[in-house]
């Protein structure tokens, strides 16, 4: 781990609150204030991307006490997940993270993997590398689309649809479903790439790196984007390790970690693409390596193409009748294939004893999945480490002494889903 | 027995590797201090996650999760579809998991520890060797109801307020609760 060297502006040493990591309250010489004003921001709000309160003490324009409050949109996840065989969970983990919904569904699958000791065939690892860069761009496209228009750049949000639109259709060729796909099995991919999907992600590939162009036109040299963004919620290296941000939020504070490259999964280590970092810990560095994550991603799809496109007539899921479904079309010649489909769909595979965390670097940071099996066809115990519910643990260190005209970019630039933060 | 370098983890209990992961099992008295050691010795700077899991019906033949009834939370029948074969025990019905990560730049390491509790056991936090255990420590409060002694701030964090019972413990059915506004309240 490396630290960049940072402006003369970060901070120095721990603001993280006390005695609470969490909650900012309101100083000694302020309360019983008649100046203090206390706010309640949300649950329900446009701007916070989904369903967060904030309950907010101001002294002014400034923001002196700040407390998260979480768990509106609590829908049983993991419990629902302990109920369902394994190959039927797999819907589940999309529906966390409805937006990185790729990059889920991957955990979840690599960590049943991990427990069966399955091979998975090299062209459904290539296909999974980019389908789930695809969705980092597709991820990476609503925050700045939402974003900027939280900060009065409106446009910006209809050239980011426009994009993701292409990326959504992307999906649809590939998977039948704009979104939550279900595309990856335990064991490799449920179908086949279908043709022309090549030719049109080349399309998109070409078209990718102007259109990021594009958007760094409409805001980066715009003097209201950088004010609103610059200097705001500020975080330092040792802080965002010490609240266990990852992804952007980390990377953004200057610390050089990627689980692509540091922990390789998939064929990470197989292609050639650079972490962003930037050293200042606020918002405009966070939008910085969201941008270049974008262009980054670009070039690990158009690698993954590359290699793809010499699979033609590779297997796309492992051969392990006790795991994988039969192909269809043996069920109508084979007594033993219609026994296998009818075992795995009624009762599903079983998953040996065991349990694993696997993680995985997802848009928002460092996906996990801690799975428990006790042996039986339904998963024992599934718990989601959700990036988003860790990034809102910094709330309270990133708003400290803020403006609160300044919340609304530095809330959003922590990159929130709330369906993975309430799970 | 092999001897390794995590036999000197203050209150260490066992180590055992499986999928290519270390788990250490340590003293629920010694978790801080074992916690400290790992972060100041061995650079666990970051925890990545904590994870509450339920043990209760695990070695129980035929039993392979609870399904809930529309009558109430007490009624619980364990499942028919049975196990090939038995799960090894538990040593206690809760198990803590806490995710270490050491951010070495392309060689990251990870290290579960794990504390076995009973119900109601109480948990020493880990909020004052990484303050992210915060919001962790709170769900497995109001996920597992496993109580976090000396936590700053220990209340639920999903579920409301005044709920009752603590969801995802495996004698908690699912469909089981009661519907609001309704008039079978």
């Amino acid at each position: 781990m490396t630290v960049a060297p940072a402006r003369p502006r970060i901070y120095e040493g721990s603001r993280i609150p006390s005695p609470v990591p969490t909650i900012l309250q309101i100083p000694e010489e302020l309360r019983g204030s008649d100046d203090l004003l206390q706010v309640n921001f949300g649950p329900n709000h446009p701007s916070t991307h989904g369903v967060l309160r904030l309950l907010i003490d101001l002294h002014g324009e400034t923001v002196v006490g700040l407390h998260a409050l979480i768990g509106y949109l609590h829908t049983g996840f993991e419990k629902n997940m302990e109920q369902k065989t394994w190959w039927k969970a797999i819907t589940y983990p999309e529906r966390i993270d409805y937006v990185s919904f790729q990059n889920n569904e991957l955990v979840f699958v690599l960590a049943i993997e991990q427990l069966l000791e399955i091979e998975v065939p090299r062209k459904a690892t290539w296909m999974r590398m980019l389908l789930a860069e695809l969705n980092r761009i597709h991820s990476h496209l609503v925050w700045l689309g939402t974003s900027g228009l939280e900060l009065g750049a409106i446009s910006m949000f209809w050239y980011c649809f426009r994009e993701r639109e292409a990326v959504l259709d992307l999906f649809e060729l590939v998977a039948g479903a704009r979104m939550h796909t279900r595309y990856f099995q335990a064991g490799g991919l449920a179908e086949d790439i279908p043709r022309g999907f090549f030719t049109e992600c080349r399309k998109f590939v070409e078209r990718m790196p102007h259109a990021v162009d594009e958007y760094e036109q409409l805001v980066d040299r715009n003097q209201i984007w950088l004010e609103r963004t610059q200097d705001v919620g500020l975080l330092s290296a040792s802080d965002a390790i010490a609240l266990g941000q990852s992804g952007p939020v980390l990377r953004a504070s200057g610390v050089d970690w990627d689980l692509r490259r540091d922990q390789p999964y998939l064929a990470y280590g197989d292609v050639d693409f650079r972490v962003a970092v930037y050293p200042n810990g606020d918002v405009y560095d966070r939008y910085r390596v969201r941008m270049d994550e974008m262009r980054e991603s670009t070039r690990i799809v158009a690698q993954c193409l590359d290699r793809l496109e010499q699979m033609d007539f590779e297997p796309w899921i492992a051969d392990d009748r006790k795991v994988v479904l039969p192909p269809r079309e043996e069920l109508h010649t084979s007594m033993e294939s219609l026994i296998h489909h009818f075992k795995i769909v009624t009762e599903g595979y079983r998953v040996p004893e065991g349990e694993v965390y696997v993680t995985i670097e997802s848009p928002r940071g460092e996906c996990g999945c801690y799975v428990v099996s006790d042996g039986g066809p339904k998963p024992w115990r599934v718990k989601f480490r959700a990036p988003s519910f860790v990034a809102l643990e910094a709330t309270a260190t990133c708003l400290r002494e803020s403006l609160i005209a300044d919340m609304i970019a530095i809330v959003g630039s922590l990159d929130t889903v709330m369906g993975e933060v309430d799970r | 027995v092999t001897e390794s370098i995590w036999d000197v983890v203050p209150g260490h209990v066992e180590t055992y590797e499986a999928h290519g992961e270390t788990t250490v099992v340590v003293k629920r008295e010694s978790l801080v201090e074992a916690c400290d050691y790992l972060r100041d010795e061995h650079g666990f700077s970051f925890l990545s996650d904590i994870t509450a899991t339920d043990y209760l019906g695990w070695d129980r033949a035929a039993v392979s999760g609870y399904i809930g009834t529309a009558q109430g939370r007490d009624l619980n029948e364990p499942m028919t579809q049975g196990l090939q074969k038995l799960p090894r025990p538990k040593p206690k019905r809760f198990a803590m998991n806490y995710h270490l990560l050491a951010l070495r730049r392309g060689d990251g390491r990870r290290l579960r520890v794990q504390v076995w509790l009973d119900d109601g056991e109480p948990v020493p936090s880990v909020v004052p060797v990484w303050p992210t255990a915060d919001w962790h420590e709170r769900e497995a409060w109001d996920m597992m109801g496993i109580p976090v002694e000396g936590h700053p701030n220990l209340t639920r964090i999903l579920m409301e307020d005044d709920w009752e019972g603590h969801p995802l413990r495996k004698d908690y059915p699912i469909g089981g609760e009661p519907v609001r506004f309704s008039d079978a309240e």
